[in-house]
């Protein structure tokens, strides 16, 4: 099978890579460019363990092909923090104990980044809603809505 | 994986390669990439078409038109489909909808398909470089269907007229174990005069309620006197058994759902 070249903007450095074609997006993070952070768990666009940011959406990286991510902004969980200061959604998670094995994680943090870009103030409702496609089997999904609301607080409150 | 991808310009050419076996069209990659994960080996080659013609909402008067390429995304968030908004958030998670477009929705076996279930209440139009065929007929033969799905057109309803439901057991988001389109028009003292029902998951593909639509007829829309068209609603049908529900069960909550939605 021939490979193809891929080009791309990750997390704000330029990445290329030749790749077979058909690869998904989240084979070529994860494996050929070693971020690990967006997931692999249904590979069926059902759990939402592979969400990433392409151009300002969310989307599942394992059902996008990378090469039709041709000069694409791709966001990862794994491009948030800045010179080792965690974002206020990951700070939140942490604080919250909405990690627990973690797996979802990544996942809901990018659902929950595009959430906060888009409303900074969201209603409870607003965040079960904007996870709705994000499967979590440990914490029965309270603490992670409570730790999406208290970042959109800790974000206003830093805006204010 | 060895999936070979080849994008075009223009539908006419993505129509000629699309002939060769083991060749699926892409379009948001939620039906195809989804079967080429789960080891679907019958794919081998997938197309593509970049004409950003595919991707335009055309909203002229009532008359609206859907490039195959939109997305569920985009409809919910159209000023002008604010009719349709509810169908269309009905499919999946906010990154689903950013993906899934309106020609996937037309192949999407049941229990997936919502947004299809309520093109054929609206008695919508599939055009395809071939021509255009009632959705109705598009169905049923989508099967053996080889011809890329360019747009879909229909008069958009009122918004007193077009009613959908979704029933899943997840809440807010989770699979279908139902869903029903309804469009209906009435005097002004309420009587049906018309009754158009699309149902999800009561066959492999949505399906018309012809039964019920034929039993709403001269109804006004209360317990008693869609107490008929409620009965009939089993007719025809012949639902899917998953894990979410069996058909059995499908069949006996179709009417409570059903009764809620003409009643609501």
């Amino acid at each position: 099978m021939a490979k193809v070249p891929v080009q791309f903007t990750l997390n704000g450095s330029e990445k290329a890579e030749f790749v077979e074609s058909g690869t998904t997006l989240l084979h070529a993070l994860r494996d050929k460019i070693g971020d690990t952070s967006p997931k692999g768990g249904c590979h069926q666009g059902t759990c939402g363990a592979c969400s990433v940011i392409i151009d300002g959406e969310l989307r599942l990286s394992c059902l996008t092909l990378a090469e039709t991510c041709n000069g694409a902004d791709i966001k990862t969980t794994a491009g948030l923090a800045e010179s080792g200061v965690l974002h206020p959604l990951q700070r939140a998670f942490l604080d919250a104990f909405a990690t627990q094995c973690g797996f979802c994680t990544p996942g809901m943090i990018m659902a929950a980044k595009v959430l906060l870009d888009r409303t900074p103030n969201p209603s409870r409702e607003d965040v079960v809603e904007a996870l709705s496609g994000n499967i979590c089997r440990c914490t029965g999904y309270e603490p992670i809505i409570q730790a999406v609301l208290t970042a959109a607080r800790a974000n206003s409150q830093n805006a204010a | 994986m060895s999936l070979a991808l080849r994008t075009f310009s223009s539908v006419k050419d993505a129509n000629t390669a699309l002939q060769a076996s083991g060749t699926r069209y892409l379009g948001g990659g939620t039906l195809v990439i989804r079967a080429a994960n789960e080891g679907d080996v019958s794919v081998s080659s997938l197309i593509r078409v970049d004409d950003p013609g595919l991707s335009r909402i055309a909203v002229t008067g009532d008359k609206v038109r859907l490039g195959a390429s939109v997305t569920m995304a985009a409809i919910a968030g159209h000023p002008g489909l604010a009719a349709l908004a509810p169908a269309a958030r009905a499919v999946g998670g906010p990154a689903i909808r950013n993906m899934a477009t309106v020609g996937g929705n037309l192949f999407a076996p049941a229990p997936y398909g919502d947004f299809a279930a309520a093109l054929l209440a609206l008695d919508a139009t599939v055009v395809t470089d071939d021509g255009e065929m009632p959705v109705e007929t598009f169905l049923a033969s989508r099967d053996t269907s080889r011809a890329i799905v360019t747009a879909v057109g229909f008069s958009l309803p009122g918004a007193e007229s077009f009613r959908f439901l979704k029933v899943s057991r997840v809440k807010p988001k989770g699979v279908s174990v139902l869903s029903i389109a309804a469009l209906l028009q009435r005097t002004a003292d309420g009587t049906v005069t018309s009754a158009r029902i699309a149902l999800g998951c009561m066959a492999d593909r949505p399906i018309r309620a012809l039964a019920t639509e034929k039993a709403l007829l001269g109804c006004k829309l209360t317990p008693q006197e869609i107490a008929p068209a409620l009965a009939a609603a089993g007719e025809g049908i012949s639902p899917i058994t998953d894990p979410v529900a069996s058909a059995w069960y499908r069949a006996q909550v179709l009417p409570v759902h059903l009764g809620r939605l003409l009643l609501s």
